[in-house]
Parts: structure tokens; C-alpha cells; sequence
């Protein structure tokens, strides 16, 4: 059994709190990521289960045993950095059979262990060349392969991919997926980059300011954040939030932007919202929930309004729009053959059924 | 290779750039102005090193009185005589032991000063490296005082301990004990200095990825510091076996060689036949000694520096 | 705080590895422990020169007591008679004329070898930089007997003028070494904002460089200090009379008299002469550790 339990587990720097208070439970097998901003604890919540950052409160368990006090090599547990941290007087082979020397593992067996992992990450034909010799991915794959080789309880990554070029990156995030496939084993991934965590993750954790904000499917996270700040921070580009007041019209509820421009609420999701009549809230939609009039046509969730168009980036496949609402800048996401030009006045269409409502106050969505 | 500063002198002035006389122009020209700034240091080192040296060599092969020359005769003289045999020897068990101990201290204590906390660190490197500052005749001066024959504070403290007084410097094994331990008190520190400096150029994420590993401290040490120190170790250590092979100070103010000659090195012995006795040529045939020994470790270190400095490159 | 599942397992690692703060505290107090052992090594002899220089010389003499410390009152005897009754004046005022003259030299030299080397490539400079660090590794124990016979030819024996003469090969390779490390390690770009603002190569070395490799250019006129203070072969074997003579041997050598050592003397004025160098290391201790490992580490 190879689960990780964090409960109510803090980090103190002399007086400050770099992790408040965390409450994770990982299941056996699942690929979990640690998502958010840079200073959020993630890289130090990573540490602290690695054993290389002391506890300052609260427990973590691993497999069912307490770890707090236990030094990282007898956690069972093998980490990538950031850096890779290959040792450079070592060859490739030496770097990956390391650890299994120094548990004084037969030759035989370390030979084999070597060799497996070599070829799961392509990297055979680097066995004897030295860290100095190879390239930002290849070394990356090495680091990968220390890991696997020692056959741990949990794999920990600390931000991987942060050092190779945005090409590579995405080559490499496959490799990885790939990998946790084949050897399926408990996973915790920290990132800065949502996309990352994204198309990697089973479950992703959200952190913010050394607490978790959420912690849901990717799909979840997407569809339905709990506060404004999982809102903005998952999905690129970023979600449009701009105020609003909530306002009864009859037996439907509007939602108004500005004098001019309203929304009908959906019914879907009037029921919600019924209890917040009358209040200034946030509203929000994603920008590939506001195209272009013609795409759709009109049905039941979708409205149109007019926008004047400030700039236009055409990405090939898309093209994103950027126009203004109440001074606010406001991004939408138009089908390139429909596409106007900047400073043309054209018809909008927002999919209301995706749209979302935030307390100001409080940052939770409603 | 024309500068700016020419094209632009050109472009305005070519009547008159014709016309200047050829000395100006090689003047002006950015490798000459570079040799020259290099020109005192040439003269020094060329007048009063490399000259001398080769001085040497020419004075080692004369007799006493400079009148003839005598080819080897000065050196074969010193083979056979049974002092200079001795010098050899010593020579080199204090280098050798000597440069180990210090190497070996200077590795520990600079091991213990980085477990410190940082701030404390700076305090207690100060303290210890207060040997290496103080000029060498002088704290030796001190070690004289502590090792006097009536007066010795450290014999004090054995006889307080109930045990016989030791002679320091009047028994041979005592006194070369003495000039070996006062040559590792004097260049112990500057191993710390450049030992911690080595050790804080050990990227932290490697000692972590060796914790994970599952390393014990000997084992970090082994697998990954000593190997990444290796290089500065060597340098280190080449370089003071030749200043510990070349020292006169601390053998002269403690011992001036006796009891006996018995603990003479080549810098004190030269000094004696050379300076003291006159003999100029025996004296420069004694120092040359060393030659061998200074030109291989040389090289060796020469060797280290060119692949430290590819390494961090 | 409760264990999981309260398994027998779990309770039993918990106590087979203690905790990893308690640890560290013990090896941070083992720490300790051997560097006050160390310390006591290395500062042993400074301690025992100040209690000695304080102490009267009946007490010296007489050994009544414990000579680790002053039992019958500190005296300032001792610094008195060397400042009136010995030569320890005009030791320590030659002393600073050569070191002044040698440090000044010193620098000149290096810095516009340095520079030139490190900043502008000429026809074998490379090789004549590898030939500086090679002539540092020839020791003056084999130097002084070929410099005795030219020192004399140059009717410089005996004075302290001959030291000025001969110090600088001491100082000035180890310098220049230095500095070049410092100076190479200014970007290339500053060199060129110059040229083109007009400045000759003088100009770009007064008022740029030395500015920005000032730290450089202070380490090593503390290395070049230290060196001509503490030298001790040279003189040894060159200066005779005590007029010329400098500290180190003036204080080693003529400060006994008729076989009789007054140690209290003595180790007054070695305090006095080593004082120098240990205030300069007291002050500026970062650039003076600059100084030593820039030399090999930069190397």
C-alpha cells in the first residue's frame, strides 16, 4: 500500500507560515499535482514529504506509517528535481544504480534494474556517457530513471519541466504520463504551470498562500472552481471575471454588466443564485465561452451583444478577440474565417450555461 | 586590428595621419600599449627571478672562492656528506607529513565550520584562520618561548599532570615533532579557507538527491563531496608541498637546524653554508636541491588549475 | 496528536529513528565541541604572547605560578623598554618604509599587468600569464643565494633599499594573479561603452575600471602588505646592521642580549610586530579571504 495522508500538516519559518494547515489524502497509484502561484508551499509541502524539510505541525503518513520523524531514505521514496541534481563525476549508469549500491543490491540485480528503466525512458545508448555530455531532456529522463530503479512507494516531482524550452516541455509531459502508466505508482507533482497539471493529473490541488483551494478531477476544476481564485488561475486564457449586480426581471434573474449590456441568467442555474438578488457580485466566463454570433446561431444559454473590437491575435486555429466592457478588458475566443478586424464593430454570442458567479467578499463561487 | 578610435582619426584626418611619424602610429596601437603596461612586471620577474635562478644554476657549478668552475663537484660533495643526506631526508618527512596534516585539518575543520549556522560561521573562520596572518618568524617566536627548556609552559602543565617534562627542542625526534606541529598550526587555516569555499560550491539538490538515495553522512561525503573537491584538494595540497619544502622560517627561528643538524631542510642548510659560512656556490648547489621536486608538482598543479578551470568553464 | 490505525509497526519506526531535530542538535553541539578544540589550538600562542608581554620578568623568570596567566600584575614595562630602551623603533620604521615602497610598487605593476593581460589579447599573452603563476611557485629559499651575489654587486647589501629591490617578486606575481581573475570577471561590454564614448585605454582604467574591481584591487594590497611585513628570509640574509634591519628579524635576533632572553621583550615586541597585519585581517577579514581564494579557486 503505497498512499500518502497528509492531515493538518503546517510549515513554520521562524514566524512565518509557509504552509497553513493542509489536509491531503492520496490514494494508492493516483497522480496527484500540486498547483499554484510561486511562494504557495507547494515545493515545500513536496519537501516536507520527501523528508527534506522538517515538519512543524500536524502528521504524514506514507503506505499507513507516520513519517514525521523519519529520515527520507527510509521513506521509500524517490524524487526528480527541479535541477535534476545529477551527480557529475558519475556516469549515467552509476548515477541511475546509486541508491541500489549504497542498499548494496547484487550486481546482477542492479544491472537489470538499470537496464529496464533505461528502456522505458529510451535512454540505453546513454548508459556510460557522463551528465556533462547530454541535453536538458536527456538529463531529465536520467533523473527519472534514479527514480524508477529504486522501485519506490511514491515518486515526487519538484517542478521537472521548468528548466527545458516550451517545445521540449510538452515532449516531455507525455513521457512522463507514459511512464506513470506503465509503472504505476503513487505520484505528487508540483508545478507553477496549470497546463502541466492539467494533462498530467488524476486529481490536481490547488494552492494559494500555503493553503489548498481546491482539490478536484481537472475537468471539475474546470467546470466547476469553488473560489475566484481556482477560477482565474485554471484554464489559459484566463477566465473573464468583471463585476456585476444580480437582478430580478420578472420570474428570470439578469445579470448586469453595464447600463447597456444585460444577460438573461439561464434557468439551469437560476436556482442558485436566487438567494444573492440584489447584490454586486463577479461574473464570469471563459473566453471560449464567448464566440462569435455567427458560429452558434441562437439557442436557449446563448445571448448576443455587441463589442467593438480593440486587438485581434490570430493563433492559427483560433483567433483571440480583446475588447472592453465597462473599461474592463475582456477576451473571447472566434473561429478565424468569422474573425473581424480590430476596431470593428461586431455581434458576440456568451454561452451563459457555462457562466459562473463569484462573492467578492468571501471569493467563493456560487 | 583597427579600433574605432583609428577609423574615426582616419575618416577625418588623413592628410595629416599620412604625414605622422610611424613611432606614434605603433604607439597607438592597442597591443603594444598592452605589452607595454605589461613591461614592469616582465623586467621584475625576468631580472629578479628568472635571471637569478638560472644564476644559480651557474654559481652551483663553481668553487668556493667563484674562481673555477667545477661542473657537479659541489653536488656530488653534498651527496656524500652525511648532514646533507640527513637534509634530504628530513626535508621531506616534514613536507610529506606536514602538508598531510594540514590538508587532513584544514578538511575537518572546514567540514565543521559549514554545519554551522551562517551567521555564526563568519565568526569562528575569523578565529581560526588568526595563525595563518600573523607573520610566521614571529608566532614561531612564540612556539620557541612555549617549547624553552626552563621555562616551557607545556612542560608545566605535565609535571602539574604528574608526567616528566619533555625536551622539546634539544632531542632530535622531539624537536622535528615541534617544527612539524608548529608548520600545521601556521598552514592549517589557509586549508580551512579554501576547503569551505570548495564545499560551498556543492550545490545543495545533490546532497539531497543522496539523502533520498538513502546516503549517511560518510557516504555524502565520499560519493559526493570529495569527488567534486578532488581537483582543489590536489591543487592545494601540490602547492604547499612546495612552499612546506621551500620553509626556512619556522626551522630557523625554532631550531636553526640543531640539536646536531638534525633538523636542517634545504632553505636552513643553504642558508648556513651559503650566508653564514660563505660558500656561495655549495650554498646555491643545496637550494637547487629542490628543484626536482618544485618542477614536478608544478606541472601537476599547473595540470589541475587547466582542468578546474575547464571544469567550472 | 494520534498515529494511524495504531498499528504495532507504526509506533515501532516512530521510535527506532528518534527524531531528526534531536539529531541535528547533537551533531551541531559535536560541532562545537571540536571547534573549541581547534580554536584552542590556533589561539594558543597569541594568548601566551599577551600574557607574557604583560607580565613582570621576576614573574617571568621565577615560575611560581601558573604560567597560563598574571599572578603578580600586569605590567606595561616591557612595551616601554622596546619603545626606549631597544632598536625596536627603527626596526618597525624601516619596516614601514619598505612595506609602504613595496606595496606601491607592487600594485603599479600588477594592476597595468593585469590589466593588459586580462583586457587586451596581445601575442603571447596567455603564455606569459601561465609564466607569472609559474615564477610564484620558485621560492625565495632558492632565490636568496643568487640575489646575495647581485643584491652585493648592486652595493644594495645591507640596506634596506636592497628589500624594496627584491620584495616584489614576493608580491607581484600572486597579485597579478589576483587581479586578472578580478578583471576578467568585469563584462567585456563596460570596455566597449567606453571606446565608443570616446575614452582611451588610460581613461577606461582610471575612472572604470579600478572603480568596479576596487574589492580586487583591495585584496591584493592587503596580500602585497602582508607578505613585505612578514618577510623573513631576505632580510636575514641580507641586512646586517641594526639600522637597517626590519621586525621580523630585528625582533627574532637582536633583541637578546648577552645570551640572556628577556622574554617579556620579546614577546612585546613580536605582538607589536605582528599587530599590523592581525588589525588590517580584524577590518577587512572578507577582502583578506577574498584575496587567498581568488588565487586558486579563480585560477
Amino acid at each position: 500500500m503505497a498512499d500518502v495522508s497528509l492531515r493538518k500538516v503546517v510549515k513554520k519559518y521562524d514566524d512565518v507560515e509557509a504552509v497553513r494547515g493542509i489536509d491531503l489524502e492520496i490514494p494508492d497509484k493516483e497522480f496527484v499535482v500540486l498547483v499554484g502561484p510561486s511562494g504557495c508551499g507547494k515545493s515545500t509541502t513536496l519537501r516536507m514529504i520527501a523528508g527534506l524539510e522538517e515538519i512543524s505541525g500536524g502528521e504524514i503518513a506514507i503506505g499507513g506509517h507516520i513519517v514525521n520523524d523519519v529520515p527520507p531514505k527510509d521513506r521509500d521514496i524517490a524524487m526528480v528535481f527541479q535541477n535534476y541534481a545529477l551527480y557529475p563525476h558519475m556516469t549515467v549508469f552509476e548515477n541511475m544504480s546509486f541508491g541500489l549500491r549504497l542498499r548494496r543490491m547484487p550486481k546482477a540485480e542492479i544491472k537489470e534494474r538499470v537496464e529496464q528503466a533505461a528502456k522505458i525512458l529510451g535512454i540505453t545508448e546513454l548508459l556510460e556517457r557522463r551528465p556533462k555530455q547530454l541535453s536538458g531532456g536527456q538529463r531529465q529522463r536520467v533523473a527519472m530513471g534514479r527514480s524508477i530503479v529504486r522501485n519506490p512507494k511514491v515518486f515526487l516531482f519538484d517542478e521537472p519541466l521548468s528548466n527545458l524550452d516550451a517545445k521540449l516541455r510538452v515532449q516531455m509531459r507525455t513521457e512522463i504520463k507514459r511512464v506513470h502508466q506503465h509503472v504505476k505508482t503513487t505520484t505528487v507533482y508540483v508545478t507553477h504551470d496549470q497546463v502541466e497539471a492539467m494533462t498530467l493529473a488524476d486529481r490536481v490541488v490547488v494552492m494559494n498562500e500555503g493553503r489548498i483551494e481546491q482539490i478536484g478531477a481537472p475537468n471539475e476544476l474546470y467546470h466547476s472552481p469553488k473560489t475566484q481564485f481556482v477560477a482565474g488561475f485554471i484554464g489559459s486564457p484566463a477566465m473573464n471575471i468583471m463585476p456585476c449586480r444580480l437582478e430580478q426581471n420578472g420570474v428570470g434573474l439578469t445579470v448586469r454588466l453595464t447600463d447597456a449590456l444585460t444577460f438573461r441568467v439561464p434557468e439551469s442555474r437560476s436556482a442558485r443564485y436566487r438567494s444573492h438578488v440584489g447584490k454586486q457580485l463577479l461574473f464570469g466566463l471563459r473566453p471560449e465561452h464567448i464566440t462569435d454570433a455567427r458560429e452558434y446561431g441562437s439557442a436557449g444559454e446563448r445571448q448576443n451583444f455587441p463589442a467593438t473590437l480593440d486587438v485581434v491575435e490570430p493563433m492559427g486555429m483560433e483567433t483571440m478577440v480583446y475588447f472592453a466592457i465597462n473599461g474592463k478588458e475582456v477576451c473571447g475566443r472566434v473561429d478565424p474565417a468569422r474573425s473581424g478586424g480590430p476596431g470593428e464593430k461586431v455581434q458576440l454570442q456568451a454561452d451563459l450555461a457555462h457562466m459562473q458567479l463569484i462573492d467578492p467578499q468571501s471569493g467563493a463561487v456560487l | 586590428m583597427v579600433t574605432i578610435r583609428q577609423t574615426l582619426h582616419l575618416g577625418g584626418d588623413q592628410a595629416a595621419a599620412a604625414k605622422a611619424p610611424s613611432l606614434q602610429r605603433w604607439m597607438r596601437r592597442r597591443s603594444t600599449v598592452a605589452f607595454l603596461m605589461c613591461l614592469p612586471l616582465i623586467l621584475i620577474i625576468a631580472g629578479l627571478v628568472i635571471y637569478p635562478a638560472i644564476y644559480a644554476i651557474y654559481l652551483s657549478m663553481l668553487n668556493k672562492a667563484q674562481t673555477k668552475f667545477v661542473g657537479l663537484g659541489n653536488f656530488s660533495f653534498l651527496l656524500r656528506r652525511d648532514v646533507f643526506q640527513m637534509v634530504v631526508w628530513q626535508s621531506t618527512i616534514f613536507a610529506v607529513s606536514a602538508v598531510f596534516f594540514k590538508a587532513l585539518i584544514g578538511l575537518i575543520t572546514a567540514h565543521l565550520v559549514n554545519n554551522l549556522p551562517a551567521k555564526g560561521q563568519r565568526k569562528w573562520r575569523g578565529m581560526l584562520l588568526v595563525p595563518w596572518v600573523m607573520p610566521p618568524a614571529l608566532s614561531t617566536l612564540c612556539w620557541w618561548w612555549l617549547f624553552d627548556p626552563t621555562h616551557s609552559a607545556f612542560n608545566w602543565m605535565l609535571e602539574g599532570m604528574g608526567l616528566s617534562e619533555i625536551p622539546w627542542l634539544s632531542n632530535p625526534y622531539w624537536a622535528r615533532f615541534c617544527v612539524i606541529l608548529v608548520n600545521v598550526w601556521y598552514g592549517a587555516p589557509f586549508f580551512l579557507i579554501m576547503y569551505l569555499a570548495a564545499l560551498k560550491s556543492v550545490p545543495d539538490q545533490l546532497y539531497e538527491a543522496a539523502a533520498i538515495d538513502g546516503a549517511n553522512a560518510w557516504q555524502k561525503f565520499i560519493y559526493v563531496t570529495f569527488p567534486m573537491m578532488r581537483n582543489i584538494i590536489a591543487i592545494t595540497v601540490l602547492f604547499s608541498l612546495i612552499v612546506t619544502f621551500a620553509n626556512f622560517d619556522i626551522v630557523q627561528v625554532l631550531t636553526a637546524g640543531n640539536p646536531r643538524n638534525l633538523t636542517h631542510v634545504f632553505a636552513t642548510y643553504a642558508f648556513v653554508l651559503g650566508i653564514r659560512s660563505g660558500d656561495i656556490p655549495l650554498g646555491a648547489a643545496t637550494s637547487l636541491f629542490m628543484f626536482p621536486i618544485l618542477a614536478v608538482s608544478a606541472v601537476f598543479i599547473l595540470r589541475g588549475v587547466r582542468r578546474r578551470g575547464r571544469e567550472i568553464g | 496528536m494520534t498515529s494511524i490505525a495504531a498499528s504495532g509497526t507504526a509506533s515501532f519506526h516512530a521510535r527506532a529513528y528518534g527524531s531528526l531535530k534531536r539529531n541535528r542538535r547533537w551533531a551541531l553541539i559535536l560541532s562545537y565541541v571540536f571547534l573549541i578544540m581547534f580554536a584552542i589550538f590556533f589561539l594558543t600562542p597569541p594568548y601566551y604572547m599577551i600574557v607574557t608581554a604583560l607580565k613582570s620578568n621576576e614573574e617571568v623568570a621565577h615560575m611560581a605560578h601558573n604560567p597560563w596567566f598574571i599572578y603578580d600584575g600586569v605590567t606595561f614595562e616591557h612595551f616601554v623598554n622596546l619603545m626606549t630602551k631597544s632598536d625596536f623603533p627603527i626596526y618597525f620604521r624601516n619596516t614601514v618604509i619598505v612595506t609602504v615602497c613595496t606595496v606601491a610598487i607592487t600594485m603599479v605593476v600588477s594592476v597595468l599587468a593585469a590589466f593588459s593581460l586580462s583586457r587586451m589579447k596581445f601575442w603571447g599573452s596567455g603564455m606569459l600569464a601561465t609564466g607569472i603563476f609559474l615564477t610564484y611557485l620558485i621560492p625565495e629559499s632558492l632565490l636568496f643565494i643568487p640575489l646575495f651575489q647581485i643584491v652585493r654587486g648592486l652595493g644594495l647589501l645591507n640596506s634596506y633599499w636592497g628589500m624594496v629591490l627584491v620584495y616584489p617578486t614576493l608580491t607581484v606575481p600572486f597579485c597579478t594573479w589576483i587581479m586578472i581573475g578580478y578583471f576578467g570577471s568585469i563584462p567585456k561590454e563596460l570596455d566597449e561603452a567606453a571606446v565608443i564614448d570616446g575614452a582611451s585605454h588610460m581613461q577606461m582604467l582610471l575612472r572604470i575600471f579600478i572603480p568596479v574591481a576596487l574589492p580586487g584591487i583591495i585584496a591584493a594590497t592587503i596580500f602585497a602588505f602582508t607578505v613585505s611585513w612578514a618577510d623573513f628570509v631576505y632580510p636575514m640574509a641580507f641586512l646586517y646592521s641594526s639600522d637597517q634591519q626590519v621586525l621580523t628579524v630585528g625582533t627574532v635576533t637582536s633583541l637578546i642580549r648577552a645570551d640572556v632572553y628577556q622574554w617579556g621583550l620579546l614577546m612585546a615586541g613580536a605582538l607589536i610586530a605582528a599587530a599590523p597585519p592581525l588589525l588590517i585581517y580584524a577590518f577587512l577579514m572578507d577582502y583578506y579571504i577574498a584575496g587567498l581564494t581568488a588565487g586558486a579557486t579563480k585560477g
